[in-house]
């Protein structure tokens, strides 16, 4: 099995989720399962600049997640990843299958292909690497934000 | 803080069922000592659950990790049941923090808790490993247990 060990997080790649314009931008952690991350959302989303999505679930607090970071890797391979990400974050409360499969309806996607791709073991391993990176960078909460492979923003909290 | 070389203090807490967990149950085996704050904290909930991501991996370097804190065994329960966590949670409740003194890693007055702190006694009982965060505020991301045990 590949180290834990601290190392950077990866530079953007060409496997990584891009939006926005530019060469500049931000890196975000981020957890689809997450209240934090949903608020923050909108906000990054409306940053001028390049904006890089990589997958951070964390199943033990928030069981729904996996199942949304595959959705969204599903719905990425047919070119609607960062919609079914602004989907997910808007409406937090219906992200059970059926509230899936309705939006995979509204966005014009093919439901056969989603099911099966959600499911599809590559989905998988991509979500694991980028929740691996993320371990190896030092995330530790989301989201985490890095600007050129350094951490810049992590959500405020006393202890 | 406890230096590493130095043999962990002994102690005997009740888990979050309430039993009485001993660190010298853990003989034989090594031990993550997690010293935080408290239950339900927003940080210490993320800390929990993002080592509970990654606890297999941590099994596999034959090590166990066990949580510390201040608050008492029920609360351990609930924090446990909210978090999804199955790590087990050691209550430093009465003397209070009298554990978490004892290496060092209590916060006097007015925050009256462990800081966060990671202790990795070896199987004969001796400190291996430690690191102390700069303040309560902030974790040591999982990396850095994997650092410890690379």
């Amino acid at each position: 099995m590949q180290t834990l060990t601290s190392a950077p997080i990866p530079p953007v790649g060409p496997e990584d989720h891009l939006c926005g314009e530019g060469e500049e931008g931000l890196i975000v952690y981020a957890d689809l399962g997450c209240p934090h991350c949903a608020a923050e959302w909108g906000k990054l989303r409306e940053r001028p600049g390049r904006l890089v999505f990589r997958h951070f679930p964390v199943a033990s607090t928030h069981p729904r997640s996996p199942a949304l970071h595959a959705a969204a890797e599903a719905a990425g391979r047919q070119g609607c990843f960062f919609e079914m990400v602004d989907s997910l974050y808007a409406d937090r409360g219906r992200v059970d299958d059926p509230h899936l499969w309705e939006r995979v309806e509204r966005l014009g996607l093919d439901l056969r292909r989603f099911e099966a791709d959600r499911r599809d073991e590559e989905v998988e391993a991509r979500v694991k690497r980028d929740f691996r990176s993320g371990i190896r960078g030092g995330v530790a909460g989301t989201p985490a934000v890095f600007d050129a492979c350094t951490l810049v923003a992590v959500r405020e909290r006393e202890f | 803080m406890i230096a590493v070389g130095e043999q962990a203090p002994d102690f005997t807490l009740r888990n979050q069922d309430g039993e009485k967990v001993s660190l010298s149950d853990y003989r034989g085996r090594k031990v993550m000592l997690v010293f935080y704050p408290g239950d339900f904290s927003p940080v210490c909930g993320d800390q929990l659950s993002i080592y509970q991501e990654v606890k297999p991996e941590i099994a596999e370097k034959g090590v166990e990790l066990v949580g510390v804190s201040v608050d008492s065994f029920f609360a351990h329960k609930a924090f446990r049941e909210k978090l999804g966590v199955d790590t087990t949670l050691l209550s430093d409740f009465e003397p209070k923090g009298e554990v978490a003194r004892a290496y060092g890693s209590y916060l006097d007055a007015p925050l009256g808790f462990a800081n966060r702190t990671l202790v990795l006694v070896d199987e004969d009982g001796v400190v291996a490993w430690t690191y102390e965060s700069p303040n309560p505020g902030e974790f040591p991301g999982a990396n850095v247990i994997f650092d410890a045990l690379a």
